[in-house]
């Protein structure tokens, strides 16, 4: 009787405990968001901030499968020219806009055809998009495109309330409307952004907190320190040499995904007159710089081991990985003989560009030391990250440590890099072969030619190594014990759908 | 004093013109591409060329100062590249924070330095002058961001005492508005107060040595009447020079510190402008700041004349 009692006492404290849990989930970011537009947003937090505040057509997986969002399904014709989707009938925007085929019909087009819009070459492939009825929306592709729904799955799928788009125009950033589980209620820049939990949504039985406030603060430690002083009750990105401490401290969790990005070193093999040197010129002589890197020294050293040692622009893990080129073990003989076969024997001199970060320096200087006893010696240029873009994208650079966020899709870290024409082609890299299968990647919904088509492409690339990949961040998240349901992507996004907190 | 006043500000007027030439031309010569940073990783080559457009870019040097320069006349600074906020009202949402925090800095600075130094000139050369001396020294050399990140670890981490960083509107709860910006304004203060504990010592030391000072102790003024009264008010001259040109600098924005304590001021926005290549938002700031500086200059010339007699005539 008295375990009774007692048990229902309990019951009824952890009841009430839920009941007064805390009410406003405080996350802390590494910077601060631009313009809080999905059409017009670039940054990596803004992209956290629209996960709880936008909806997206469709959602990924932590295995990277697309799934329902917005859309409840979808169809591609035969040719793979036509993309049929079905609605979900029961979502309002924030100002009580309803969400329907017109509406979505009206976001795709104004991700297309907006002159500001950043997100018109993620669905160039688009060529007109149609309301078939109430919930269903017809997409016209101009050629196949299997990176679409990937698209959809970030920005380019957000819907936002046509009627505050249109009331608000450019401005819309400011007091955005979407019709996500949060809703906007104030920003103010580089201190806060606070969104509220939003009634309306199709879902809010799934979301526990009545407020939502994303904190900048820059600095690694400070962010930590904010947490372990209870003003935050979470954080993205802490830093790998800060996993040990924050592991062993009984008030902290943490969480950690692989991202989908990579780290590299570009290589200019043909943008400009910097390419002239052996480097850029001479395959052999990059493979001896691949050669002569332990990749997992780079991990151990600088990073604790909080990051994936890679060679291809996804990890090792992936599902599109090439088996056939694992990682090689270092091989200083190997890098020294094919110098001399290249016809350097006393070794050569490169200059890489790097990001005046500290941790981008140490990565480079761990290179420095391996390379030089290769005989590869390499002299460091930190930039200012705003230097070092223009400079690469003006070929000013004869090798620039650089990286990559990753994209859901193979397409996203792989085709604007190498292909002949290819956005992000700052290493002039041209080659007829490689053009044809990542394009033929590209238009192929089959898995299995797709696969093949990397697989080709990663064969040349090898050899040819544009880009020395070196390995793939991991996401770390911390965050105070009590916080359950916290499930890690690799886009580093933060969900919180389920989340709990227990004080 | 009011012809005094109105002759400083006409010659503010040049003087602001070159601040507006100096930042603008100097902030073109700063290499990266705006666009490209705005651009962030999808850089395509369409959308580049439209921002440039839009935001001008590719018009001639002279013309953009022209565009800007007016657009700044009717008080219109423009916009901020990267979040599109108008500047004018970035700056008012920033200027409060800083003031607050350059107000607070300063009060703890006067209230360690100015006594600190009247003492160790009194005393000089015995024990406390030089504890006086190490103190300052110290203070003068810890760097901010260390002392800051020492103190979240001990005041807010271990002791639970002060929230670790932030910051809260004056206007929604004054006491809590102080309170959270407690740690930040001790640190900015404890270095200030060093540099104005060693002008105020030397200020009274020469002060100490002069004629009437001699006279008033001869007249059997008490001890405490001839420092405060005779010596300090003499000394203060050179100390509101110190101290104003302190507070223009911290307007300014102290922005190691606000970015320990991330406090949403004028500091944080200048540096990520710079990163960011926001060309209208460090270009408003530094013309307000340069503006500020300025008025401030005018003020300490005001307060001479309101402290020292002798120079009203002038």
């Amino acid at each position: 009787m008295a375990l009774k009692k007692n048990l229902a006492l309990a019951l009824a404290f952890g009841l009430a405990a839920t009941a007064v849990q805390a009410q406003d989930l405080r996350i802390g970011l590494q910077d601060d968001a631009d313009v809080l537009d999905p059409d017009q947003a670039r940054t990596f937090v803004g992209r956290i901030v629209f996960e709880s505040l936008c909806d997206k057509l469709v959602d990924i997986t932590p295995d990277l499968e697309i799934i329902p969002q917005l859309a409840t399904g979808w169809e591609f014709s035969e040719d793979g020219l036509t993309l049929t989707m079905t609605l979900r009938d029961d979502v309002v925007f924030h100002d009580g806009t309803p969400f329907n085929a017109e509406a979505a019909v009206y976001n795709l087009d104004r991700s297309r055809n907006l002159p500001e819009s950043r997100r018109a070459s993620e669905v160039s492939s688009i060529s007109g998009v149609e309301v078939v009825d109430a919930t269903t929306i017809r997409i016209t592709l101009a050629a196949p495109d299997a990176t679409l729904l990937a698209q959809l799955s970030d920005r380019a799928g957000m819907m936002i309330s046509p009627a505050a788009a249109e009331t608000m125009g450019l401005d819309f950033g400011l007091t955005p409307v979407c019709s996500g589980p949060y809703s906007f209620v104030e920003r103010i820049q580089q201190d806060r952004i606070v969104l509220e939990r939003f009634e309306g949504h199709w879902d809010a039985a799934n979301y526990h907190f009545d407020t939502v406030t994303f904190l900048p603060i820059p600095d690694t430690t400070v962010r930590l320190a904010n947490l372990r002083a209870g003003d935050l009750d979470m954080l993205e990105r802490l830093a790998a040499t800060d996993l040990t401490s924050a592991s062993a401290d009984a008030s902290l969790e943490t969480a950690q995904a692989t991202s989908l990005g990579y780290q590299a070193m570009t290589i200019n093999v043909g943008n400009g007159e910097r390419s002239g040197g052996p480097l850029g010129q001479d395959a052999r002589v990059r493979q001896a710089l691949s050669l002569s890197i332990d990749r997992s020294v780079i991990a151990q050293v600088v990073f604790e081991g909080a990051v994936a040692p890679g060679n291809q622009p996804w990890p090792p893990t992936s599902p599109w990985y090439n088996a056939d080129f694992p990682i090689q073990e270092r091989d200083v003989e190997a890098a020294r003989a094919l110098l001399a076969e290249a016809g350097y024997p006393d070794g050569v001199d490169i200059t890489v560009q790097v990001a005046n970060n500290p941790v981008q320096q140490q990565v480079m200087q761990v290179i420095q030391a391996m390379a030089g006893e290769a005989g590869i010696r390499i002299s460091l240029e930190a930039k200012e990250f705003a230097t070092l873009l223009s400079d690469q994208t003006a070929g000013a650079y004869e090798a620039s440590q650089v990286g990559w966020s990753g994209r859901v899709d193979p397409d996203g870290n792989l085709h604007q890099f190498v292909t002949t024409d290819g956005g992000i082609n700052d290493a002039g890299y041209s080659n007829a072969e490689v053009d044809a299968f990542l394009n033929g990647a590209r238009v192929s919904n089959d898995i299995d030619a797709r696969r093949a088509a990397y697989n080709g492409a990663s064969a040349i690339l090898m050899e040819d190594l544009p880009l020395v990949y070196l390995y793939h961040p991991v996401w770390i998240w911390a965050m105070e014990t009590g916080i359950d349901g916290f499930v890690p992507y690799p886009d580093g996004m933060i969900r919180l759908a389920g989340l709990t907190l227990t004080e | 004093m009011l012809a005094f006043l109105g002759r400083r500000l006409l010659i503010a007027i040049p003087t602001i013109i070159l601040i507006s030439i100096f930042v603008f031309t100097l902030q073109k010569l700063l290499p990266g591409d705006p666009v490209l940073v705005l651009a962030g990783e999808e850089r395509d080559p369409a959308v580049l060329e439209y921002l440039r457009e839009q935001y001008r870019l590719n018009d001639p040097i002279i013309v953009q100062y022209f565009t800007w320069i007016g657009n700044a006349l009717t008080g219109d600074l423009g916009i901020s590249l990267r979040t599109q906020e108008p500047v004018l009202a970035l700056i008012g949402q920033k200027l409060p924070v800083t003031i607050q925090l350059a107000v607070m800095a300063l009060i703890i600075a006067i209230a360690i330095g100015v006594p600190a130094g009247v003492l160790s000139a009194y005393k000089k050369g015995t024990w406390i002058d030089w504890v006086a001396n190490v103190v300052a020294l110290s203070g003068l050399s810890v760097p901010n961001f260390w002392l800051g990140i020492m103190l979240i670890l001990l005041i807010s981490v271990k002791l639970g005492w002060l929230p670790a960083s932030g910051y809260r509107p004056f206007a929604d709860d004054p006491l809590d508005s102080i309170r959270v910006m407690l740690m930040p304004a001790f640190v900015l203060g404890t270095g200030l107060a060093a540099t104005l504990m060693r002008h105020t010592r030397s200020a009274m030391l020469s002060v100490l040595k002069s004629d009437y000072i001699r006279t008033a102790r001869a007249k059997g003024l008490a001890e405490h009447v001839v420092l405060i009264k005779h010596a300090l008010r003499n000394a203060l001259v050179p100390i509101v020079t110190v101290t104003t040109l302190l507070f223009g600098e911290l307007l300014a924005g102290a922005v190691l510190t606000e970015q320990i304590f991330n406090i949403p001021g004028f500091g944080k926005l200048v540096v990520d402008a710079v990163f960011n290549r926001d060309y209208a938002v460090v270009q408003g700031i530094v013309l307000c700041t340069g503006i500020a500086f300025i008025f401030m200059n005018i003020l300490a010339d005001a307060a001479y004349r309101v402290l020292n007699p002798r120079m009203r005539d002038e």
